[in-house]
């Protein structure tokens, strides 16, 4: 457990020593004010709630979260330094939580300084602050779920650009799973057993409920499983790169 | 402190590492030598716990590597190839680090820092973030971090790559002075290390081990080692052919001994050879052989030997 937070300490203060890290940040909240105050209609819509602010945040994270990510295991490829990380008495999956868990405290930093949002609404109308809660702890476990595929990606070269790609593809694949237009594609030609089963892979599906209010204890699984796998994988693909 | 049997890397059909055994006790400082892509860092990446080997085994301080990785890297102290460390970091915070992930707290760690830091001269960069510093402080940087928990084996690839002359012999000066209680592995293309800083060499050569030996028994595999150089004036290499062959070099006469088992008499029988023909002597000198010489001789292909 000290290993782990020492490790944790260490990619934070990485992150915050950099400037990408606030470059980060300030685009971060740039693009979720636009979205949710221009693209979202906020406005115009005329409901206390954060709809349109939780309702973009796949599409966001589908770009951003690589952008964090992609240096995680990638950089350390690169520049040697895995070669001392793992040599040090410290086991893998140890490293490799670690650093995940760095990220995603940084994933969750952002989001917190999304708070302007939730006073906004709260000085507009009277909306459901339980229902805004669950939506940030939803939004937290989907920047965790492409978080962790990136890491694995981030794994497998030492071109960050290429983790990224790769990562992005994959998240790509898990919103289009269920969303909508994909789905009412499958439904003219696949039995809606099928159907469902795609769309059950697809992080909006699960997404869903989030931003609604509800917290289903099958979306936090399946949210803590597509973690646990990814860097599950990420820990084979490291041994298995370091056994040649 | 090192035991290493039948070790085998492959990567993919290549053998980079071919059947390697060897043993490295406490007080050893052994240098690793051979050309480059020979399978030293390999090697030491093995040892080091970085990565596993195809087969054979690895014990250090009587842990299994395979089976207790944890504990064995505990022992070890690593300076990696390139010396790399998180560029990001001052030096203070990256020892820090270190020290941490090697379980060091409160005072323990602190002392641990202040110590590595005089030992490898940091004090003045000590604020300075890693990126900023020359490659000699770097590397610095990164042997401290090795030698934070007093470690009991020491294994480090090329630690004086890159360094300036000064800082070189620094290094070989502390190398020698810590494997007076160690077991150390270094690996190096520059032979005169061997010679300031080792116990003991070993040569590998496309994943074998080519030869084995103290410095000295290297050297007397030289064909140079035991022959006598003699510069005089009025010597002629017809009178010197009674002793063995000879080799004009200039100005001077090399005369090699038949067998090395009269290498110990050629000197005498140069001198008296010299008494009786009323040469004189400007130099004379018996070869302990070159181990660069050596080194070419195993390591290069049969075709291009000559």
């Amino acid at each position: 457990m000290k290993i782990i937070w020492t490790i944790v300490k260490r990619e934070l203060v990485a992150y915050f020593t950099s400037p990408v890290a606030y470059v980060f940040l300030v685009i971060f909240l740039l693009l979720t004010g636009f979205f949710t105050f221009t693209a979202g209609s906020f406005f115009e819509r005329g409901e206390a709630s954060l709809a349109s602010f939780f309702g973009w945040h796949p599409w966001l994270y589908l770009v951003l979260v690589p952008a964090v990510g992609m240096r995680v295991w990638a950089e350390e490829r690169r520049s040697g330094t895995m070669e001392l990380l793992l040599t040090m008495p410290v086991a893998t999956w140890q490293a490799i939580v670690a650093k995940f868990l760095a990220s995603w405290i940084f994933l969750g930093v952002a989001l917190a300084l999304t708070f302007p949002a939730v006073i906004t609404v709260n000085l507009l109308g009277e909306p459901d602050n339980g229902v805004i809660l669950a939506g940030y702890l939803g939004s937290f476990f989907l920047a965790g779920a492409y978080l962790a595929i990136t890491c694995m990606t981030s794994a497998m070269t030492r071109n960050q650009v290429i983790a990224f790609i790769l990562s992005v593809v994959i998240c790509l694949f898990f919103i289009l799973a269920g969303f909508n237009p994909v789905t009412d594609l499958l439904t003219r030609w696949a039995s809606p057993a099928v159907v469902d089963t795609v769309a059950a892979f697809s992080v909006v599906t699960h997404f869903d409920g989030f931003q609604r209010g509800v917290i289903d204890t099958r979306d936090l699984v399946f949210f803590l499983s597509v973690i646990g796998y990814a860097l599950f994988a990420t820990g084979v693909i490291i041994r298995g790169h370091r056994a040649g | 402190m090192i035991k290493i049997e039948n070790l085998v890397k492959s990567f993919g059909p290549k053998r980079a590492v071919d059947a390697i055994s060897f043993t490295v006790e406490r007080g050893e400082v052994l240098g690793f030598l051979g050309p480059n892509g020979a399978g030293k860092s390999t090697t030491m990446r093995m040892i080091t716990g970085f990565m596993p080997p195809t087969s054979g085994r690895i014990s250090v301080g009587g842990y299994d590597v395979a089976e207790s990785p944890i504990e064995t890297k505990r022992l070890i102290g690593y300076l990696p190839e390139n010396a790399a460390s998180y560029p990001d970091m001052t030096v203070a915070g990256f020892l820090k680090f270190a020290a941490e992930l090697r379980g060091l707290g409160g005072k323990a760690r602190k002392k641990a820092v202040q110590h590595v830091i005089e030992l490898c001269f940091l004090d003045s960069v000590l604020h300075q973030s890693i990126d900023t510093l020359s490659k000699g402080y770097k590397h610095r940087t990164c042997l401290a971090q090795a030698l934070l928990h007093d470690p009991q084996v020491l294994i480090m690839d090329e630690p004086t790559d890159g360094l300036d002359p000064n800082q070189k012999h620094e290094v070989r000066n502390l190398i020698r002075e810590l494997g007076a209680n160690k077991a150390i592995v270094f690996s190096t293309h520059i032979l005169e290390e061997v010679d300031a800083a080792c116990t003991r060499a070993i040569i590998i050569d496309r994943g074998k081990i080519v030869a084995n030996g103290t410095p000295e028994e290297l050297r007397s595999m030289s064909e140079r080692a035991g022959a006598v150089t003699l510069q005089a004036r009025g010597a002629t290499a017809e009178r010197l052919e009674t002793l063995g062959r000879v080799e004009k070099l200039d100005g001077a006469f090399r005369i090699y001994p038949r067998d090395k088992s009269q290498a110990a008499q050629l000197a005498q029988e140069v001198v008296e050879l010299v008494n009786v023909h009323g040469w004189k002597v400007e130099g004379m000198y018996s070869e302990r052989g070159e181990l660069d010489e050596v080194f070419r001789r195993i390591t290069l292909p049969d075709t291009v030997k000559k």
